[in-house]
């Protein structure tokens, strides 16, 4: 059947079948950053955001079922210049190889719009529906401060660093 | 418009040390990453598999017309089509060989038995469902001490009267191979005459790395051309293309393996899988691109387990703690077929570290190793060959011995530790430690925790009646294999090359042999050229994974990078400083002798500011050259280590536990590390948070679990357990430094210290808390229910 | 892993929905949030022939309090109670399971009907409902029927729901001043059923003795449990620690749980008791009663 998506912004249309599941439409698009790591709903290496805050498991929900929904990968998360967490994970080296890093940084994206200043241990209760197999989550930590610190800033104030 | 890849590069000379950011990082954050899945190929199948629902069964038919009528699906091969191209069966890396597609019967639940190839990845699952398969179930050999009765079922027909095995006699159908080390006789003597005795069972049970990237592979077999590219989720590319070539008869100069970015590999994406076969047989087949990526099921059930070793041991000591001798005997668990990917001759790897940090005068290990009805693999999971094993043995059974001496288990480490006037220090079990300082390393680790207040607390609760306990592991490791004279896999000697090309303008390629997945080669190996070249970190490029260029090496895993390609790529570079020196002194006008490299250039010696960087001599080695030197400023440097490298630390771990529902809460953990000399000190320190998570995942949660019939009871994340971040503890972390005597740069390597050493400490820390109750050991996984079963068998409850 | 065909439809009225699933019956399931449905249909261990897709009902996200019932429509999510900070403050027992269910991503789709709906042995929502004496409203062609959630749930898996039916609504009672619970639930990790859970609910008389009390166990039994006989024992008491135990050691008497990878019989028994106990201390503990 024929959907539209709007994802990152774009209207586009595909082709899909109603069992189509919504992370391989988002990659049938070629955005390849939303990745599959399981069939169990389990380690949210798929998470995206839908309606702009909202993080759902892409792989746990038909593609059929976001239309209508504006969808925003890892591939929208950058402006003219990255968003703070993105910075943040690359600074804090809170990613090793990678797989879990695009999931994991829309999760945060949704605390730090519900929550600005996150405790560590918020933190780590948000997060703990994304699994990350190479970092131990510490860094992955210490990022979503640093990206909270940089959010909180006043507009204007940003730090150069 | 969003960024397409944002500039993060560090800049400038950056050396040894340096905690710079990491250069791979920019594509990762932006989600341009190019993992195997994200490759599509015009024309492209996809494939799915059919998998055996039983654990032993005879196959009395397979039946395809269903499946060939779902529109899309094209072919169904199995193992009849892969007998015509000679791969109904492919050797493995330990000398045996393995089932593409199951032949006749099958071995193992989950077992591959048919793949099927259509349009789209939907229409290929709809066809692996429709497959009909006749199964004649037959008995299971689950557990491994039944494998060898009289009456066990015989597992591989294929070898039933080949009572001669890849490592000496066979003595039983299911019976492998028998390895032994060390003197039996003089272990037995020493054993007898010592004043204590302690024997230890115990069990590292079967586990599994699940990288979050499952494997995968893409057979492209051109038609036109004859040549063979595969895509794959390798850690050993060449290793692989090689393979290839012998399997298939491909010439290897018409294959080419390119292993992209890797979701994570922890020696899960060493071997070769019966998916990544039938991929490429179906490319040779249909034509046309055949892309396999398994599923989370298939990757827990089907590919690389890991450990799976039945250990007793037996250690002698003098009533003062003096460790006399250890003895130790193990039953590995290999599964259906022997896959261990083991260097040829140590069949079980290299389990003979098992004398650990200690000054053993005797020791003697003997491994058996059996065949049952399980998946196959022993890859070294986060690990060097076995090491895992055989350091959570050592380090539990001290304590063992502690308990029964009634001695704190830090004093009797600090008793038997191996001196470091006394490196290079050769062990009873045959290996040449390299360097360490280990009472130093426990003494920092013990003073940032507070050790004596520690115990302090620990008795005052006792006294209440709470439970804590302290665990301490002071482990050592072997890695970077290794050297030639000892080490290969299937003949391949374990060197590693690394080839530095310096471009007229003062830029560089860096390629090397390893593949890297997640551990930040792409800049800790600039950083080893920065430091030896004085180039700019932001002006070299490191290129690894794609055979038809980089050059030749056994990839990464056993934490071998960093000790042998870490090492090819300084002695390449030193290579080229040399050449660079002759053109400096042509540039400077002076002799060679007369220029000395310092401060990142060469400069006239006794000559203040007389001097030229690399780049500049890179510009000349192209366009002004001495009389009669070859142009160019390029090596390509194969490096094959001397000895291995002994990375050491000492965890040390605190735990308290919940006497209603027997929960363990990790409250600290302090891990210092000695890995030598560090090239960049947040990527070692991000390797150990991630290898200590994995460790803390070995100790309470995850195992791959069997029932009696043989049924996988582990074959997805609801039932495979990886932590989260909310159970995960805050690590605290450290290091000392002991060079590598014998190392280039003198590092030791890093990425699995963390692995291995703490699973001991967190079970150490766990029978600690109940000691006093008269348990001396668990296994792990420690579950709460474990805990809970000694807790109410001494009448201790609570809610 | 890919499910299997079928076809898709997406009402735009509850009287669309159910008829709909009037006109296919067995054949079709309602999809809410999924979270149980596609992975269940991912593994081909559920085959529906037909999706009715209720996420664009209109009117199904309600969250309100009404004739002193929380009225809770079928497509509150399990974030729209987690992140409600009155019901956080009032509702100790609902808020407490909020933050343990499954896990924070799946909780952005899982709905609180769904989940009752789908009644899974070890699922969190049926216990609590059980503790919060809910009830569920049930939408057929024919109209309209409130039912307890002791009859709401019947067996594994099961529950009254009937062929061409769907539930709009699950009612929980407003909690008073005097009333408080909790949610003891123990797992392996974030993300995994209970290993044994226990929910508890009371209400507090004027005089310190327990006026009503619901006590409720999951993942120890094919369905989630009432302790009646442990809510009988408290019922009109005022509190000790012994009364705790016995009402506690009531869970275990009635826990007759599957052996698995989580735990024996034994354990998860003890653990029924265990969490009741704590279940109980903790609601008192929250209205200043110390035991
Ligand atoms: C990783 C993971 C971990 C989980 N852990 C837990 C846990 O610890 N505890 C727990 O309780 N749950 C857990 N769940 C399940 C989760 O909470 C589900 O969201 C919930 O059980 C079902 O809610 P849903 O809205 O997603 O329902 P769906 O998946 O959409 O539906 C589930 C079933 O209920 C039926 N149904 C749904 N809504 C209605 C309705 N209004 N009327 C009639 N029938 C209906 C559907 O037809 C289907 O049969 C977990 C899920 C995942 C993916
Ligand atoms: S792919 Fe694992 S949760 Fe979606
Ligand atoms: S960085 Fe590899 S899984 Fe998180």
């Amino acid at each position: 059947m024929q959907i539209t998506l709007n994802i990152n912004g774009q209207d586009k249309k595909m082709d899909v079948e109603p069992r189509t599941l919504l992370a391989h439409a988002i990659r049938d698009a070629g955005l390849t950053g939303t990745h599959i790591g399981c069939d169990s709903s389990s380690c949210g290496v798929c998470t995206v955001l839908l309606d702009g805050n909202i993080p759902v498991k892409s792989c746990t929900m038909f593609a059929v079922s976001a239309e209508g929904h504006p969808i925003t990968t890892v591939e929208g998360l950058a402006g003219s210049n990255l968003h703070p967490i993105q910075q943040a994970f690359h600074d804090q080296h809170g990613l090793q190889c990678g797989y879990c890093t695009p999931g994991m940084m829309l999760s945060s994206v949704a605390l730090l719009e519900r929550n600005p200043n996150p405790s560590e241990d918020e933190i780590r209760f948000a997060l703990s529906g994304n699994l990350c197999r190479c970092t131990g989550y510490q860094n992955i930590v210490k990022a979503v401060q640093q990206a909270a610190q940089a959010m909180n800033q006043p507009a204007g104030a940003a730090a150069d660093d | 418009m969003a960024i397409e890849s944002p500039n993060l590069e560090p800049k400038g000379i950056q050396g040894l040390g340096k905690a710079i950011k990491r250069k791979e990082d920019s594509r990762f954050i932006v989600g341009k990453g190019n993992y195997l899945d994200d490759i599509n190929l015009p024309g492209m199948m996809h494939m799915a598999l059919v998998h055996s629902p039983y654990a032993h069964a005879k196959i009395n038919g397979i039946d395809s017309s269903e499946a060939l009528k779902v529109p899309g699906v094209k072919a169904v091969i199995t193992s009849k089509e892969l007998a015509g191209a000679g791969l109904a069966w492919v050797p493995t890396l330990a000398g045996d060989k393995q089932m593409v597609l199951a032949d006749g019967k099958v071995l193992y639940q989950w077992q591959e038995v048919a793949a099927v190839f259509a349009d789209t990845r939907q229409a290929a699952a709809d066809g692996a469902a429709a497959v009909q398969v006749d199964y004649e179930p037959l008995q299971a050999v689950v557990d491994p001490y039944k494998a060898t009765d009289a009456d066990a079922p015989v597992l591989r027909e294929d070898i039933k009267d080949k009572m001669e095995g890849a490592h000496g006699p066979r003595r039983h159908n299911n019976h492998i191979w028998t390895w032994d080390v060390g003197s039996k006789d003089e272990t037995d003597q020493a054993l007898a005459s010592s004043e204590i005795r302690v024997k230890q069972h115990m069990v590292y049970p079967r586990s599994h790395p699940a990288p979050l990237e499952p494997c995968g592979c893409i057979g492209d077999m051109s038609k036109a051309t004859g040549r063979l590219t595969v895509y794959m989720t390798s850690q050993a590319p060449h290793a692989i293309r090689t393979v290839l070539s012998l399997v298939t008869g491909i010439p290897e100069n018409n294959i080419r393996v390119i292993s992209p970015d890797i979701g994570g590999g922890f020696g899960n994406k060493v071997p070769v899988y019966p998916g990544y076969v039938c991929a490429i047989v179906g490319s040779i087949v249909l034509g046309v691109p055949v892309k396999w990526v398994e599923t989370r099921t298939e990757n827990l059930t089907t590919t690389g387990f890991a450990r799976d070793f039945h250990m007793d041991i037996e250690i002698g000591a003098t009533k003062e703690g003096k460790v006399t001798a250890m003895k130790v005997y193990t039953l590995a668990d290999h599964g259906a077929f022997d896959a261990a990917a083991d260097p040829s001759k140590y069949p079980a790897g290299l389990f003979s570290i098992c004398t650990g940090s200690y000054d053993f005068p005797k020791a003697y290990a003997e491994v058996d190793a059996v065949y049952t009805n399980k998946a196959p693999g022993g890859v070294a999971y986060r690990c060097s060959f076995r090491v895992t094993e055989a350091s959570y043995l050592i380090e539990r059974s001290m304590d063992v011995l502690a308990h029964e001496l009634k001695m704190d288990p830090a004093e009797l480490r600090i008793k038997n530790f191996i001196q470091p006037a006394q490196f290079p220090y050769p062990s009873a079990l045959g290996w040449t430690y390299d360097s360490g300082d280990y009472e130093k390393t426990l003494k920092v680790a013990l003073d940032k925790l507070g050790y004596e207040e520690l115990r302090k607390e620990q008795a005052e609760k006792r006294a209440k009646g709470e439970l804590m306990g302290i665990g301490i592991s002071t482990f050592t490791e072997i890695v970077g294999a290794g050297p030639s004279k000892d080490f290969d896999i299937l003949g391949l000697k374990m060197f590693d090359g690394a080839e530095i090309r310096v471009h007229p303008s003062g830029s560089a390629i860096v390629r090397a042999g390893t593949r890297h997945q997640g551990q930040g080669h792409e800049t800790t190996w600039a950083q080893i050229v920065s430091e030896e070249l004085g180039l700019d970190v932001d002006k070299i490029i490191v290129e690894e994974g794609d055979t038809d260029t980089a050059p030749y090496g056994l990839g990464t895993y056993a934490s071998r990078s960093t000790p042998v390609a870490g090492g090819a790529m300084a002695l390449g570079a030193r290579r080229i400083r040399e050449k660079a020196k002759k053109i400096a002194a042509h540039l400077l006008e002076v002799g060679e002798a007369d220029v000395e490299w310092a401060d990142k250039k060469f400069s006239v010696k006794g000559v203040p500011g007389k001097s030229v960087t690399m780049s500049q001599v890179a510009f000349a080695a192209y366009t002004n050259l001495p009389q009669g030197m070859e142009p160019g400023l390029e090596t390509t440097y194969y490096y094959d280590p001397p000895n291995l490298t002994f990375p050491n630390g000492a965890y040390v771990c605190v735990v308290d536990v919940d006497k209603g529902t027997g929960e363990v809460k990790v409250r600290r953990f302090v891990a210092i590390d000695d890995c030598g000399t560090i090239i960049n000190p947040m990527i070692v320190e991000g390797q150990v948070h991630g290898g200590l998570t994995e460790g803390f995942a070995m100790a309470f949660m995850q195992e791959i679990a069997f029932d009696a019939e043989g049924n996988n009871l582990s074959s997805n994340f609801t039932d495979y357990l990886l932590p989260t971040s909310l159970e995960t503890p805050k690590w605290e972390t450290g290091h000392t430094v002991t060079p590598s005597p014998h190392h280039p740069i003198g590092a030791k390597g890093v990425g699995e210290s963390p692995t291995v050493g703490s699973p001991a400490a967190f079970v150490n820390a766990v029978v600690d808390a109940l000691a006093h109750l008269g348990v001396r050991h668990l296994d792990m996984p420690v579950t709460r229910e474990k805990v809970w079963k000694v807790l109410r068998g001494a009448g201790i409850d609570a809610f | 892993m890919i499910p299997g065909a079928f076809d898709y439809h997406r009402p735009s009225s509850v009287e669309e929905a159910v008829a709909l699933m009037g006109q296919y019956g067995l054949e079709a399931r309602i999809l809410a949030g999924g979270q149980s449905l596609i992975p269940a249909m991912r593994y081909r261990l559920a085959q529906p022939a037909v999706l009715v897709d209720i996420n664009k009902l209109p009117n199904l996200a309600y969250l309100s309090e009404e004739n002193g019932m929380l009225r809770v429509g079928a497509l509150v999510r399990d974030t729209d109670v987690e992140f409600h900070q009155d019901i956080q403050s009032r509702y100790h027992l609902i808020a407490d399971v909020s933050q343990v269910v499954a896990d924070p991503i799946v909780r952005y789709r899982g709905t609180v009907v769904g989940s009752l709906c789908h009644n899974d042995p070890s699922g969190d929502w049926a216990a609590t409902a059980i503790a919060a004496r809910a009830q569920m409203v049930i939408r057929g062609q024919g109209g309209e029927r409130t039912e307890a959630i002791d009859d709401f749930i019947v067996d594994s898996f099961t529950t009254s729901i009937q062929e061409g039916e769907m539930a709009v609504e699950a009612r929980f009672p407003v909690p008073n001043t005097r009333t408080s619970g909790a949610y003891e639930k123990i797992e392996r990790k974030v993300g995994d059923y209970a290993t044994a859970a226990a929910a508890v609910q009371l209400e507090l008389a004027q005089d310190g003795t327990i006026k009503e009390i619901g006590i409720g166990v999951t993942a120890v039994a094919l369905k989630a449990l009432r302790v009646a006989e442990g809510e009988k024992l408290l019922r009109g008491q005022k509190p000790t620690r012994d009364l705790i135990r016995a009402a506690a050691e009531e869970a275990a008497k009635i826990a007759d749980p599957n052996p698995d990878a989580r735990g024996s019989k034994e354990y998860k028994k003890d653990m029924a008791r265990v969490l009741v106990g704590r279940g109980l201390v903790k609601a008192l503990g929250r209205l200043g009663v110390k035991i």
